[in-house]
């Protein structure tokens, strides 16, 4: 699989997500936010996490108009697939290429610690490789995840199997941590191709940094 | 010509912050507070332009960057 992984300035995760990808074998280039194309033959364009031109004004906001957006949006309206993992996340919404938008953590703390989150539809290429109903532990690193969309919009959610992760307990009880309506972790959009959390699926990709539930997450896009 | 726009959550939209400050006043001592918003302040500075071209200028700046109006809403008040 060939990756491409976006840098715009205050990113910080995309060599830990380019190390995770690569440890599965996957051929990785980052890409940095000036560059008005993308590589050819991509099979996955991932967004990552940071905090891209200082969160200023709203998370993603200003990274969303970055030059090499017009190519991944271009992409992503083309069928091509894209993942946006917490800053990533926060970028695609700001772009419309996601439903929904994400604000202060409902108690105002950073919130950086490990997460229980439950799978609520595998029917897709980032969750083909969990059940329904899986309980996953996956650290989370935010201050900007509280999830919002209106009630027409939850609707459409569930209604189209958008919804892909709640916030849990370690029983699978479902836990709004930080806000987010319906406790919701991560969504797609309605063509199952733009995918986008707040979890941070690579860095539980060994046992030895606590978890390795997320590397499947990854590994479902190669499927 | 001065822009003055005035960013903040929609009505329905909870405000975390907002909400904060809210506890915080009361129990400071201060009552009768029924709500608190917190919103952004935006001053844009601007020149050669009509009132109304402003006024149109800063309402697309709005639309497209300003504000998420998924969330948020905001008003424009030039001077």
């Amino acid at each position: 699989m060939k990756v491409a992984v976006l840098r715009f300035p205050g990113t910080n995760c995309e060599f830990d997500t380019q190390y995770a990808f690569e440890k599965l074998g996957h051929n990785v280039e980052i890409i940095w936010h000036e560059d008005t194309t993308i590589p050819a033959d991509l099979d996955l364009i991932v967004v990552p996490g940071g905090f891209s031109y200082g969160d200023y004004l709203r998370s993603g906001s200003i990274a969303r108009f970055a030059p090499v957006m017009k190519a991944v949006s271009q992409y992503a309206n083309d069928g091509g697939k894209v993942l946006g993992i917490c800053n990533g996340f926060q970028i695609l919404t700001e772009a419309g290429l996601l439903p929904g938008a994400l604000k202060r953590n409902a108690d105002l703390h950073f919130i950086s610690k490990y997460q229980y989150l439950k799978v609520e539809n595998n029917n897709n290429s980032f969750l083909n490789k969990y059940n329904n109903g899986d309980i996953l532990h996956i650290p989370i690193a935010h201050a900007d995840g509280n999830y919002y969309i209106d009630n027409i919009g939850l609707a459409e959610l569930e209604k189209n199997g958008q919804i892909l992760l709640k916030y849990s307990n370690s029983n699978g009880e479902i836990e709004s941590i930080n806000g987010s309506v319906a406790a919701i972790a991560g969504v797609c959009n309605k063509n199952k191709n733009v995918f986008g959390l707040m979890p941070h699926p690579e860095r539980a990709i060994e046992l030895l940094l606590g978890s390795d539930d997320g590397i499947n997450m990854l590994q479902g896009f190669a499927s | 010509m001065k822009a003055i726009v005035n960013v903040y959550l929609k009505q329905g939209v909870l405000d975390p912050q907002g909400k904060a400050t809210h506890h915080a006043l009361n129990s400071l001592g201060f009552d009768g507070i029924k709500d608190i918003r917190i919103g952004k302040q935006i001053i844009i500075e601007l020149d050669g332009l009509s009132k109304e071209d402003a006024m149109k200028k800063v309402t697309q700046m709005s639309e497209t960057l300003l504000a998420n109006t998924v969330i948020e809403d905001y008003t424009i008040e030039i001077a």
